[in-house]
C-alpha cells in the first residue's frame, strides 16, 4: 500500500479517489486549488509555464507535506507541453528535496509498453480482474458525475433563487462520492439528478447558449477558470463545455481524437497542432451551426496550440457569424476582470439575439 | 519570371540554402525579405495575434515586407525533420496563422514537410513543389541534387564554427579559401543556447553575438555542433522534448556541459512567452547548477527589448565570469 496523490481537476477528483482506494492504496486527496496554491506554484515553476503547470505544482506542494509516496499524473505525448510536465515537475520537486515516486501516464496507443509497465507498478500485485472492475466502476462514476454536471448547467440558468442549483449540485456530488458498488453509483446518479430537478425554475425563460472551447485543464478546473460556468449560469446563460472527462477518455486517450471536430477544422487547420488547438477551431464551426449564441475560448497564457487557434478566430467569427470571447488566463487574471468582460459579452449576445429575431 | 518570397526568419536559418537552390533551379526568382528592422517588427506586432511570441510576430512582419513584391509566398508547413521530433505547434500552424491574418496576401505555397530523414523523403517533397510550378522532370532532379548539396555544405560550414550569415556568404567558395575560426584563443568561451531565429537575428537579439565578440568572448551555438554529437546526447535525458529546435538546443547544451568542458558559462536566449522554452530554460538552469554551478544567464527577448538593456546584463555577466576565473586561478597557483 502506498500513499498516493494526483492533481486536482474539477469534479473528477472523487472518481480517482475511489478507484485508487479500490486497488488498495491510501489516497491523499488534493484540495481544490486556491489563490494560495497558485502563488506557491508560481514561486517554483518557470515563469512562462502555463497556469495548469503552476496550479498542479502548487497542489503537489500542498499535498506532499501530508505524507505522499507516489504522485500519479498523465499527459499527451507532444507536441503540447503537457507531456513534459511529469519530467519537469519531478525535477523541480527533487530539487526542493522531496522525493516521491512519479508515475506519469502517456496515452496507451502511443507508448503501450510504458503504459503497461506503469499500470503494473500501480496495481502492486493486485489481480487484473479487480483492476478491470475498478476501472469499470470508475468510468461509470465519471459518467454519472458528468451527467449531473451537465444537468446542473441547464438548470442553473433558469433557477428562480440564486444558489439553489449549486447547493443541490454539491449535495449530488456527495452522494456519488460515497457510492461504491455499481448499484450504488446508479442509485446516487438518480438521486443526484432528482435533487437537481427539485430546484424551482422559470420554465418560460429562454436562456442564451454559449459554447466553451479551449484547453482541457482550464476548462475542467473551475478554480482555474474563475468558476466560469457558475458565473455564466448566474447570468442566465447555459454553458456547454466541449471537454468532459468521459468523452475525453473515449476520444483522445483511447482513440486518436475527435474525428468530427477534426473534419470541421480541416479548412482552417489541417493537422493536429497539439493540445486541443485543432478541436477548438472545429468546435467553433460546430457551435455556430448548432445555433449557439456565442463562444468563450479558455486557454492558459502562453498555451501554444490555443494561440494558433486564436489567430484563426477573427476570421472564423466573421465567416460563421458567431461572437468569440477569448480568455488567456495567468496568475495575474482577476475574478472581477473576467466577470466584467463576461457581462459585456452576455449583453452583446442578447442584443444580437434581439436583432436577429426582429 | 515568377517571383516567390521567403521570409528571412524561423526556418530560414536552417533551410534557406536548400529552398533557394531548388526554387531557382526550377526557374523561379527567389525574393528574400530584408533583414529585420523596426518596421518589420511594428508590422508584425500589428498583424499577429497578441499572445504569440516575438519570432512569430517577426515572421508576419517579414511576410508583410514581401507581400507586394512577390507572386507567391513560400511557407512550408514544418512538421517533422527526423523520426522523433515535431516542430513547435506554432510552426505546425504557421501557414494557417499567416493565411487568416490578412486578406490581401499572395497565394501561399505550403507543402507539408514531414520527413523521417532528408534522404528518404526530400525528393518527393520537392517533386510536388516542382510540379505545382509545372517544372520539367530534369530540372526537378537537378534542383534536388544541387539543393541537397547546398544544404549539406551549409550545415558542414556551420559545424565548422561559422554563423549562418557567414556560411551563406561562403556557400559557393571552395573550402580552403574560407577562414574558419580556430580553436578558442579567447580567454572566455560561452555557449549561447537558443533557437537560430532568435540568436542569429541581430535586430531582435540586440546584437548579442556581435557584442560578445567585441568583448573578445568565444561563442559556441547549437548550430555549430555536429549532428553526431547531438545524437549522443539524445539518449542522455530520461525524457526528451517533443520539439525539433528545443531538443537541438538541449542536446547541444548538454554536450557542451558534459563532454566538451571548455565553456565558462551558458547564455540562454529565449523569447518572451515561448512555450517550449519555459521547459527548456528550467532544465538548462538545473543541469548547469548540477555541473559545478556553471554560470547561467537567461536573456528573454520581446518586442520592447533594447540593445542597451541586453548589453548591460551581458557586461555584468562577463565581469562576474572574469572575477570567477581570476579567483580560481589564484587558488590553484
Amino acid at each position: 500500500m502506498m500513499r498516493v496523490t494526483y492533481a486536482h481537476m474539477g469534479t473528477s477528483t472523487i472518481v480517482f479517489k475511489s478507484m485508487l482506494e479500490e486497488i488498495g492504496h491510501e489516497v491523499i486527496v488534493p484540495r481544490r486549488p486556491t489563490p494560495k496554491t497558485l502563488s506557491l506554484g508560481v514561486q517554483y515553476a518557470p515563469e512562462f509555464a502555463c497556469i495548469p503547470f503552476k496550479l498542479v505544482l502548487g497542489t503537489y506542494l500542498e499535498t506532499i507535506p501530508r505524507g505522499v509516496d507516489m504522485i500519479i499524473s498523465a499527459g499527451g505525448y507532444g507536441p503540447c507541453r503537457a507531456g513534459f510536465y511529469g519530467e519537469l515537475h519531478g525535477r523541480i520537486l527533487r530539487e526542493m528535496g522531496y522525493n516521491p515516486d512519479f508515475v506519469f501516464f502517456f496515452p496507451p496507443l502511443k507508448k503501450p509498453v510504458d503504459f503497461f509497465r506503469k499500470i503494473i507498478q500501480l496495481k502492486q500485485g493486485g489481480s487484473w480482474r479487480d483492476l478491470f472492475r475498478s476501472c469499470q466502476r470508475g468510468l461509470k462514476k465519471l459518467k454519472a458525475v458528468d451527467d449531473i454536471e451537465i444537468r446542473s448547467h441547464e438548470i442553473r440558468a433558469r433557477e428562480l433563487k440564486r444558489g439553489d442549483t449549486s447547493r443541490a449540485f454539491r449535495k449530488s456530488l456527495n452522494y456519488l462520492e460515497e457510492a461504491r458498488t455499481t448499484k450504488e453509483i446508479e442509485e446516487a446518479r438518480r438521486e443526484g439528478l432528482g435533487e437537481l430537478d427539485k430546484v424551482s425554475i422559470n420554465p418560460d425563460f429562454e436562456p442564451l447558449k454559449v459554447g466553451i472551447i479551449g484547453e482541457i485543464y482550464v476548462q475542467l478546473e473551475p478554480a482555474a477558470n474563475f468558476y466560469l460556468e457558475e458565473t455564466l449560469g448566474n447570468m442566465g446563460v447555459v454553458p456547454k463545455r466541449t471537454i468532459f472527462l468521459t468523452s475525453f477518455t473515449r476520444r483522445d486517450v483511447v482513440a486518436h481524437g475527435d474525428r468530427e471536430a477534426k473534419e470541421r477544422a480541416e479548412p482552417y487547420i489541417p493537422l493536429v497542432i497539439g493540445g486541443h488547438g485543432q478541436n477548438s477551431v472545429g468546435d467553433v464551426v460546430h457551435f455556430a451551426e448548432d445555433g449557439y449564441h456565442g463562444i468563450v475560448q479558455l486557454a492558459p497564457f502562453t498555451c501554444i496550440p490555443e494561440i494558433v487557434a486564436k489567430s484563426i478566430m477573427p476570421h472564423l467569427s466573421k465567416v460563421k457569424g458567431i461572437p468569440v470571447l477569448t480568455f488567456f488566463i495567468d496568475e495575474q487574471t482577476g475574478q472581477a476582470g473576467v466577470e466584467t468582460r463576461l457581462e459585456a459579452f452576455v449583453d452583446l449576445m442578447q442584443e444580437q439575439r434581439k436583432n436577429n429575431s426582429a | 519570371m515568377t517571383k516567390i518570397g521567403i521570409p528571412r526568419t524561423l526556418s530560414y536559418y536552417t533551410f534557406y540554402p536548400l529552398w533557394k537552390t531548388f526554387l531557382e533551379e526550377i526557374g523561379l526568382e527567389v525574393i528574400l525579405s530584408p533583414p529585420t528592422n523596426k518596421k518589420t517588427l511594428d508590422l508584425g506586432v500589428q498583424e499577429t495575434v497578441n499572445d504569440a511570441c516575438v519570432p512569430i510576430k517577426l515572421y508576419h512582419g517579414h511576410v508583410m515586407a514581401l507581400k507586394d513584391k512577390v507572386d507567391f509566398l513560400f511557407i512550408p508547413r514544418l512538421v517533422k525533420a527526423d523520426d522523433k521530433n515535431t516542430f513547435c505547434p506554432k510552426f505546425l500552424g504557421l501557414p494557417d496563422m499567416v493565411r487568416f491574418s490578412r486578406e490581401d496576401l499572395p497565394p501561399i505555397i505550403d507543402p507539408t514537410f514531414r520527413m523521417k530523414s532528408l534522404r528518404a523523403s526530400l525528393f518527393g517533397f520537392l517533386y510536388n513543389i516542382g510540379r505545382q510550378f509545372s517544372a520539367s522532370k530534369t530540372s526537378i532532379i537537378q534542383g534536388y541534387l544541387r539543393a541537397r548539396k547546398a544544404h549539406k555544405k551549409y550545415h558542414y560550414l556551420l559545424n565548422r564554427g561559422l554563423f549562418p550569415s557567414e556560411a551563406m556568404e561562403n556557400l559557393n567558395s571552395p573550402l580552403r579559401e574560407i577562414d574558419f575560426p580556430g580553436p578558442g584563443k579567447e580567454e572566455l568561451t560561452l555557449a549561447v543556447i537558443g533557437y537560430p531565429y532568435s540568436i542569429f537575428d541581430p535586430y531582435i537579439s540586440g546584437n548579442l553575438l556581435k557584442n560578445l565578440q567585441k568583448m573578445g568572448i568565444g561563442i559556441i551555438t547549437p548550430e555549430n555542433i555536429s549532428s553526431k554529437d547531438l545524437k549522443t546526447f539524445s539518449r542522455y535525458l530520461p525524457q526528451n522534448f517533443f520539439w525539433y529546435y528545443s531538443n537541438r538546443a538541449a542536446w547541444a547544451a548538454l554536450h557542451l556541459i558534459n563532454k566538451a568542458k571548455k565553456i565558462d558559462g551558458i547564455i540562454h536566449v529565449t523569447a518572451f512567452g515561448c512555450g517550449p522554452d519555459a521547459m527548456l530554460n528550467k532544465l538548462l538552469e538545473l543541469e548547469a547548477k548540477h555541473h559545478d554551478q556553471l554560470p547561467f544567464l537567461s536573456i528573454s527577448i520581446d518586442e520592447h527589448s533594447g540593445e542597451a538593456g541586453i548589453l548591460t546584463r551581458l557586461e555584468a555577466f562577463i565581469d562576474m565570469l572574469e572575477h570567477k576565473k581570476k579567483a580560481e586561478g589564484s587558488k590553484t597557483a
